[in-house]
């Protein structure tokens, strides 16, 4: 096999576990929300893995900076929450969870995700 | 930014210190420059910023130093919306139009069989380049905006795979037009692909573009509700017919409505009577006559008269306000069947960049010459043909349509895990009284049986024939019965009252009141301990029937509720024998949609039954009148709950139709609870479907919506999944070895654009669908 078709291989490889590696082995950063928390939402929501506190009202303030489609809607299927982001605008979402546990919410293709930790 | 005025409604002020206090609260608000209080008007008027505060926050701010902020944004909101979108479709469609003709442009001056017709000038590599610049950085900047940010987070999603596709595409052209020498110098034609880079980009757009439009008939049913409330009110101030916006309207105020107008709030009629179209709320057709003392809803339309109510509920406690509330809670909720549309696009996008690499190594190692160029196509075809988009849209808009076609039709449904449970419904109960019957009985026949025990010897009578001897007692029978009912809520105890009201009976003071759940209801009326109520009670109070026995059965062989009255001289301190004195017999009208409502579901395969806590005669012949075969009857309600159960236990999937008060645990119970409601806060939150129509024909009708819905999501699904599963092996050159085919990248943004289109038009056709 000619010395470019070996590299090539070896390159596709890695950038296989490289792929595997950057999508699929990130571990969030949790972000402790007190009464409020401002998310940003480009290209993803920012910060994207939050703990709130059970049995308290905290507000969501999402910011979507994102012209994207995908990211004009917030779902939050738990919550029953579907909510319309207009572009440079803060919407407020109130949650009160009743229960603890991880809660997910996503944009409204299902594309980019994020995580509420109720504590 | 620039900053907004919001001018909202202030309720609560009482002096113009509350001025001060509610200017000082709202500009503290971060993101407020100036807020002005004015106490006359009792508004606000708000200038913000509005990237850094909601405006709902104000409402929040206002009410914790004790006052009301009306901040309505309903109307206002969708209108907003609908100008924002409005405005990025034109830019879309601008994108569209530019790269659709430089596209074609290129591609007339390069695809193979073409580019002969085309002028010398078009198929010039440099004004190729020239001509793709602009559709690559600008039409397609939206690609590389979304991809940036996403990979800062270490997550990827469509624009990603369009991105690196045309990158790849346009960067490998671009390479070939400046540098051919080095092209050629490792035995490639130095041929550039510009027309792939941009016809995908052009047509990914233009997908983009009707997917929007498409997306927005989704969510137009709550457009439409929202778009339902009425704007102003006229209300009577100070004897004056005054038009104020409808968020100052406040509770007690009496609103004049003339033909033809949309009756604002909801309220109570006080004077006038009128038809009123209440299709728009209630999904019922038919206009609904109206008089004084019945209640009007808000949004709904005057047809002929005119006349004045008093307000009841405003602002978010109307019907209207719930109606939207509920719907944009279900159509945020997410139905179970969606869980594997989302654990397979958590790892879609990489799993495609992954397999994209995959056919790159492939096709350079092992593939035909020119490798380098196979490989390149096929990995930007693998690129541009996964769309993820079509899973995530496939569960979401069908249940979105879905919710919002309900609602249309007076059928309110929770969530959409109940719109999903709802179609494996294979049982369905009814309650009796109430539900499969008007719930507002009415007396039949009155018999007195020993008129000796209930005589009331306060009321002088004079000499009497015997004909009204036996007028006064059947009279006393009533007006003990109702005397004693009087403080009772039961709607048989209603239909008592009532009756005596009619017949003009004054009733009786009573003391010792007490009510014995599905037995009846005792206390003291004339020094006489009187018990009403069915077999049970008497059989309590060893009270003998057997005499009457035949004449009881008689009448609730006729589907008629038997009362019993007994009674005997009352003593504190011992209890004495009570002997039955009369028999009430009360009948409720079953409701004109019943029949068909239950036949509807019994063609549909379910299972009907009745409950109730009539006996079982009375039951059977109810059950009869409406085609019920299955029926519980004498069954306390307290022990409705355990019955669903019971049923639940055979194996089946049970939905309990009830009033959604008083049979809120039962509805709990059930599989789906569907409240023949009213509207009112008990009924929506103890039920998984609210028919505010109150038809019965509508139980089915939310089957069949509920069956339809999941046909279309699992075909949505079934689509998604077909699609991705079988395209991109096409796109990774599957089946070139066996029959020399490969998917030309333009092909494939054909085939993604199309895809997530059919998605959400498959999910508005389920608009089309007859309930």
């Amino acid at each position: 096999m000619a010395i470019d078709k070996v590299l090539v291989a070896i390159f596709g490889v890695l950038g296989i576990f490289f792929t595997y590696w950057f999508f699929l082995m990130k571990k969030d950063k949790i972000v402790e929300a007190q009464d409020s928390i401002d998310i940003i939402v480009e290209g993803g929501y920012s910060p994207q893995v939050i703990s709130v506190p059970k049995g308290k009202i905290t507000k969501l303030n999402f910011i979507r900076k994102d012209p994207s489609d995908c990211l004009e809607e917030v779902i939050m299927p738990d919550f029953k929450v579907r909510r319309h982001l207009p572009l440079n605008q803060k919407i407020t979402v109130e949650i009160k969870p009743g229960q603890s546990g991880e809660f997910g919410f996503a944009c409204g293709m299902n594309m980019f995700h994020g995580k509420i930790f109720v504590r | 930014m620039s900053e907004k005025k919001l001018t909202f409604g202030i309720k609560g002020m009482t002096c113009a210190s509350c001025v001060r206090v509610l200017e000082k609260t709202l500009s503290r608000i971060e993101g407020v420059s100036s807020a002005t209080v004015n106490f006359a008007t009792e508004q606000a008027t708000v200038v913000y910023d509005p990237e850094k505060v909601d405006p709902k926050n104000f409402e929040s701010e206002v009410a914790n130093v004790g006052y009301k902020a009306l901040v309505e944004g309903g109307a206002e909101d969708v209108d907003e919306q609908k100008k924002e979108k409005q405005k990025e479709l034109n830019s879309l469609r601008n994108k569209v139009v530019v790269s659709l003709i430089l596209g074609g442009l290129i591609l007339w001056g390069s695809f193979p069989g073409l580019m002969d017709t085309a002028p010398a000038i078009l198929q010039n590599f440099w004004v190729q380049l020239i001509l793709a610049t602009p559709v690559q950085f600008w039409a397609g900047l939206g690609f590389y905006k979304a991809t940036i940010p996403a990979l800062r987070h270490r997550t990827a999603n469509m624009d990603t795979l369009v991105a690196i596709g045309t990158t790849v595409a346009y960067g490998y052209s671009a390479f070939v037009t400046v540098f051919p020498e080095i092209v050629k110098s490792i035995g490639m034609d130095p041929f550039p692909y510009f027309d792939v880079a941009t016809i995908i980009i052009g047509l990914i757009l233009l997908g983009r573009y009707f997917e929007a439009k498409a997306k927005a008939g989704t969510s137009e049913a709550i457009k439409k509700l929202i778009g339902l409330q009425a704007k102003t009110a006229r209300v009577l101030r100070g004897g004056k017919e005054v038009d104020i916006p409808i968020d100052q309207v406040i509770i007690g105020d009496i609103v004049r409505v003339r033909p033809g107008e949309k009756i604002p709030v909801d309220g109570v009629i006080v004077e006038g009577e009128s038809s009123i179209d209440e299709s728009m709320v209630t999904g019922e057709s038919l206009p609904v006559d109206k008089n004084k003392g019945d209640t009007v809803v808000g949004a709904t339309i005057n047809r002929t008269g005119t006349f004045n109510f008093r307000a009841t509920k405003v602002g978010q406690e109307t019907m209207l306000a719930q109606i939207i509330r509920l719907v944009q809670e279900a159509q945020g909720s997410k139905a179970p069947i969606q869980r594997i549309a989302d654990l397979v696009s958590s790892y879609f996008v990489p799993i495609v960049i992954m397999l994209a690499i995959v056919t790159f190594v492939i096709w350079y190692d092992f593939g035909p010459a020119p490798a380098l160029l196979f490989s390149l196509l096929n990995t930007v075809a693998v690129l541009i043909i996964a769309c993820p988009c079509a899973m995530g849209l496939a569960t979401p808009t069908a249940i979105m349509v879905g919710t919002g076609k309900g609602a249309e039709n007076g059928i309110l449904i929770k969530d959409a895990e109940s719109l999903e449970t709802a179609h494996k419904l294979n049982s369905v109960i009814f309650d009796k009284t109430g539900t499969l019957t008007k719930g507002k009985p009415e007396i039949t026949d009155i018999m007195v049986v020993n008129p000796g025990v209930i005589a009331i010897p306060t009321l002088r009578r004079g000499k009497q024939s015997q004909k009204d001897r036996r007028a006064d007692a059947r009279d006393d029978v009533l007006r003990l019965a109702a005397s004693i009912e009087k403080g009772s809520e039961h709607s048989l105890a209603e239909a008592i009252v009532k009756a005596a009201e009619e017949q003009k009976i004054e009733v009786l003071p009573v003391t010792q009141f007490k009510a014995i759940a599905g037995h009846g209801v005792e206390g003291v009326v004339d020094g006489k301990q009187i018990f009403l109520g069915n077999r049970k009670l008497m059989e309590r109070e060893n009270v003998t029937i057997n005499s009457y026995i035949s004449q009881i059965e008689k009448l609730e062989s006729e589907g008629k509720t038997v009362m019993m009255l007994a009674a005997s001289p009352y003593h504190p301190e011992r209890s004495e024998g009570s002997q039955l004195a009369g028999l009430i017999a009360v009948a409720d009208t079953v409701k004109e949609t019943a029949r068909e409502g239950v036949e509807a579901l019994q063609k549909l395969g379910i299972e009907v039954a009745m409950i109730t806590g009539d006996n079982q005669r009375t039951a059977n012949a109810i059950a009869k009148k409406v085609g019920i075969k299955r029926v519980f009857a004498e069954v306390l309600p307290d022990q409705k709950e355990a019955e669903v159960r019971k049923i639940q236990q055979e194996g089946k999937v049970v939905a309990m139709v009830g009033d959604g008060i008083n049979d809120a645990p039962a509805l709990a119970a059930a599989d789906i609870g569907i409240a023949m409601g009213t509207g009112t806060d008990v009924a929506i939150e103890a039920a998984d479907i609210t028919l505010i129509n109150k038809d019965l024909r509508s139980v089915a009708q939310a089957i069949n919506l509920s069956k339809k819905t999941m046909r279309t999501i699992k075909l949505n699904l079934f689509w998604a999944f077909g699609y991705n599963v079988s395209l991109i092996p096409v796109a990774m050159g599957i089946l070139y070895p066996f029959f020399g085919i490969l998917l030309n990248p333009i092909f494939a943004s054909i085939a993604m654009a199309t895809s997530s289109i059919s998605v959400v038009f498959n999910s508005l056709l389920l608009k089309r669908f007859k309930i």
